[in-house]
C-alpha cells in the first residue's frame, strides 16, 4: 500500500530524513517509532504530499507523491500533530466543511458526519465550539477529520500525545478498530504505544532507519541482558537483605544484584542477567529452596530509551564508526 | 469550482463569527455616513444660496455629492483592506491548519480563488452599507445611476487589487500583525504614488502614476469605463493572485 524508496529530505542546512525505505501492506499497522526531532514528522508529511522529497521515491496505493498528489490526497486521512482545527466553527460543521474538501459528495456528507461522530465519540458535543474543548475532544475530533471520507491509508502524528491515561486507551480501542479496512501509520515516541497497536516497527533516529520488525521480534533480540525485579515478602527483619543478596549473586548467570527497597514488610532487588541468558526460573528457585516467600517475580521491559540505546549502538559496531556532523533538523 | 465555493463560504464564516466583520461594516457605516451627511448638507446650503441669488451655475447632485463620497470609499477601503486580508493565510500558518488544506485534495489554486474570493464577498458587504446613504439621494434627488453603478465596479475592481496584494502577503507571514502592517503599508504607497507625480511630466512619473492605484479609479469616479483601467485592474488582480500561488508552492518545499 505505502511504498518509500530511498526517500531523503534536506531542509536548508539540516537532513530530516536521510535514505529511508520501507514498505507498508494494506490492512496493516505500522508505528513509527523515534525520538523528537527523528524525522518522523517529515517523513509523514512527504506521504501526506504536504511536503515534497528532496531525493527518492513515495507511493501511496501505487501513485507517486510527487506525480499524482491529488489521487495521493484522496486516500490519505492526515491528522498532524496538533490536529489541524478552526476554533471559531463547531463540531459539526467543521467535520462537514472537511468532508466536502476531501470530496466527499454533498448528498452524503451529512450520514458520514453523523457516523464518524459517532465513532469518535463526539456527537454530544455537536454544536460546541471547537475552541471551547478539552484536549482529548480536539484529538477525537482531529481522528474524526482524519477518517471522514474513509481513506484508505491514516497516516497518524502522534494520535495518543497529551491525553489522559482513559483518554490514551479510547483512542487506542478507535484505531485498532479502524485497522481492518484501514492502513495505518502512527508515529510515537511511548514504546508501549506500539506494543498495543501495532502490528510492525519502523525505529528511525536522526533521520536514519535503525530497524524495522514486528514488536515481538525486537523486543525478543533485545531480551539478552535483561533485568528482573525479585519481592520477598519480610516479616519482622527476616530474611536479612544481606543474606537474600548474597543468596542470590550464587545464582548462575547473575551478573549484578541491586536492593531496591527494604520497608514495610517488602524486600525489592533488582537483578541483571549475564548476555542471553535466561535467570528467572533459578532466581525463583533459589528463593523458594531458601525458605523464603516470593512475592513477585517480574520482568522488567525495555523503556524506549534501552531499545533505542541497544539498537543504535549495535548499529554502529556493525559499520565503521562515522563522525555526525550534520545536525538534526526538528521536524 | 465547488471547491473554490467551498473555501470562500468557509472565509466568509469565519469572518462573520468573529466581530471583525460586523466591526468593518460598523466602521465603514460611521465614517461614510458622516461623510453623506456633511456632502449632503453644504450641497444643499449651496443649492439655497444659489436660489436666493437667483441663477448661478445648475446643481448636480452627480457631481456635487456622489463622486467626491465615492472616491472617498476608495481611500476609506485602503484601511480595511488589511484588516480584511491580514488572518487570510498567515491564520492558517500559525493554527496549523494550513496542512488540513495542503494535504486533501483540492489544488492551490482552488484554495487561493476560495480564500481571495470569500475577502471579497466580506468586502461587498462592506460596500454595501454605503448604498443605504445613496438609497436615501436617490429617493429625495434624481441622480443619474449610471455612473454610480460604473463608480462601485471601480470600487470593486479596486478592492479585488488590494485584497489579492494583501492575501499575498498573508502568505509570506504566520504573523497576522506583520502581514497587516505591511499591507497597509504597500497599499498606502500605492495610494501615494500619484501625489508624488502630480507636478512631474518626465516619462518616468507617467509609468509611476500608471501604478497607482487611485488613478485609476477616478475615471470610474466620473462615471468612464476606460480599457486600459480595465486592464490594470484586472492584470493587478490576477499578478499578485499568481504571486500568491508562487508562495505556496515555496511554502511546501521551504517549511
Amino acid at each position: 500500500m505505502i511504498k518509500v524508496e530511498g526517500l531523503t529530505k534536506r531542509y536548508a542546512r539540516t537532513v530530516a530524513v536521510d535514505n529511508i525505505s520501507f514498505e507498508v501492506e494494506k490492512g496493516e499497522i505500522v508505528g513509527f517509532l523515534g525520538p523528537n526531532g527523528a524525522g518522523k514528522t517529515t517523513t509523514m508529511r512527504v506521504l501526506t504530499c504536504f511536503l515534497p522529497p528532496t531525493a527518492g521515491k513515495a507511493t501511496v496505493a501505487g501513485f507517486d507523491v510527487l506525480e499524482n498528489p491529488m489521487d495521493v490526497k484522496k486516500r490519505i486521512g492526515y491528522l498532524p500533530e496538533t490536529p489541524p482545527l478552526y476554533p471559531e466553527m463547531e463540531i459539526e460543521e467543521y467535520l462537514k466543511f472537511v468532508g466536502r474538501l476531501k470530496g466527499i459528495p454533498s448528498g452524503a456528507v451529512k450520514s458520514r458526519v453523523n457516523e464518524v461522530m459517532e465513532r469518535c465519540a463526539v456527537a454530544d458535543m455537536r454544536h460546541r465550539l471547537i475552541s471551547k474543548l478539552s484536549k482529548g475532544y480536539r484529538q477525537r475530533v482531529g481522528l474524526a477529520q482524519a477518517i471522514i471520507h474513509n481513506p484508505d491509508v491514516l497516516i497518524l502524528d502522534e494520535p495518543t500525545s497529551g491525553l489522559d491515561p482513559q483518554q490514551i486507551i479510547h483512542t487506542r480501542e478507535l484505531i485498532r478498530s479502524l485497522s481492518g479496512d484501514h492502513t495505518i501509520i502512527l508515529s510515537t515516541h511511548i514504546l508501549s504505544e506500539v506494543e498495543h497497536s501495532c502490528e510492525r516497527v519502523i525505529i528511525i533516529s536522526s533521520g536514519r532507519l535503525v530497524a524495522i520488525d514486528s514488536v515481538m521480534n525486537l523486543t525478543n533480540r533485545l531480551r539478552g541482558s535483561q533485568a528482573v525485579a525479585v519481592e520477598l515478602e519480610a516479616v519482622d527483619g527476616r530474611p536479612n537483605p544481606n543474606d537474600v543478596q548474597q543468596r542470590l549473586e550464587q545464582v548462575p548467570g547473575v551478573s549484578r544484584v541491586l536492593m531496591k527497597e527494604s520497608r514495610s514488610g517488602r524486600l525489592i532487588f533488582e537483578v541483571e542477567g549475564l548476555q542471553g541468558r535466561h535467570i528467572r526460573s533459578d532466581l525463583a528457585r533459589a528463593v523458594v529452596n531458601a525458605g523464603w516467600n516470593l512475592n513477585e517475580l517480574r520482568s522488567l521491559g525495555f523503556s524506549l530509551e534501552e531499545i533505542f540505546l541497544q539498537l543504535t549502538a549495535s548499529e554502529q559496531r556493525d559499520k565503521a564508526p562515522e563522525p555526525e556532523k550534520e545536525q538534526v533538523g526538528a521536524n | 469550482m465547488s471547491q473554490i465555493w467551498m473555501i470562500c463560504r468557509k472565509e466568509l464564516n469565519s469572518y462573520f463569527a468573529s466581530p471583525i466583520a460586523y466591526l468593518l461594516m460598523a466602521f465603514f457605516a460611521l465614517i461614510f455616513g458622516f461623510g453623506t451627511y456633511t456632502a449632503t448638507r453644504d450641497f444643499v446650503r449651496f443649492a439655497f444660496q444659489a436660489q436666493l441669488q437667483g441663477g448661478g451655475a445648475p446643481m448636480n447632485i452627480n457631481e456635487q455629492i456622489i463622486t467626491p463620497l465615492l472616491s472617498f470609499a476608495s481611500t476609506i477601503t485602503l484601511f480595511l483592506v488589511p484588516m480584511i486580508t491580514m488572518r487570510l493565510v498567515a491564520e492558517e500558518k500559525k493554527s496549523g491548519t494550513i496542512e488540513l488544506l495542503l494535504t486533501s485534495p483540492v489544488t492551490d489554486s482552488q484554495i487561493i480563488l476560495g480564500k481571495w474570493l470569500g475577502a471579497m464577498l466580506l468586502y461587498v458587504c462592506i460596500l454595501a452599507m454605503s448604498v443605504i446613504n445613496l438609497a436615501l439621494l436617490f429617493a429625495w434627488g434624481k441622480p443619474d445611476i449610471k455612473p454610480v453603478l460604473v463608480a462601485y465596479l471601480g470600487l470593486l475592481l479596486q478592492g479585488g487589487c488590494l485584497l489579492a496584494i494583501g492575501e499575498f502577503i498573508s502568505t509570506l507571514t504566520r504573523n497576522q500583525i506583520i502581514a497587516g502592517g505591511v499591507t497597509f503599508f504597500v497599499c498606502l504607497l500605492l495610494w501615494l504614488l500619484n501625489w508624488s507625480t502630480s507636478f512631474d511630466t518626465t516619462g518616468w512619473a507617467a509609468v509611476v502614476n500608471y501604478l497607482s492605484i487611485v488613478t485609476h479609479f477616478d475615471n470610474f469616479s466620473k462615471g468612464v469605463i476606460e480599457t486600459k483601467d480595465l486592464i490594470f485592474y484586472v492584470s493587478m488582480i490576477f499578478f499578485p493572485l499568481f504571486l500568491t500561488s508562487r508562495s505556496m508552492e515555496s511554502l511546501r518545499w521551504r517549511s
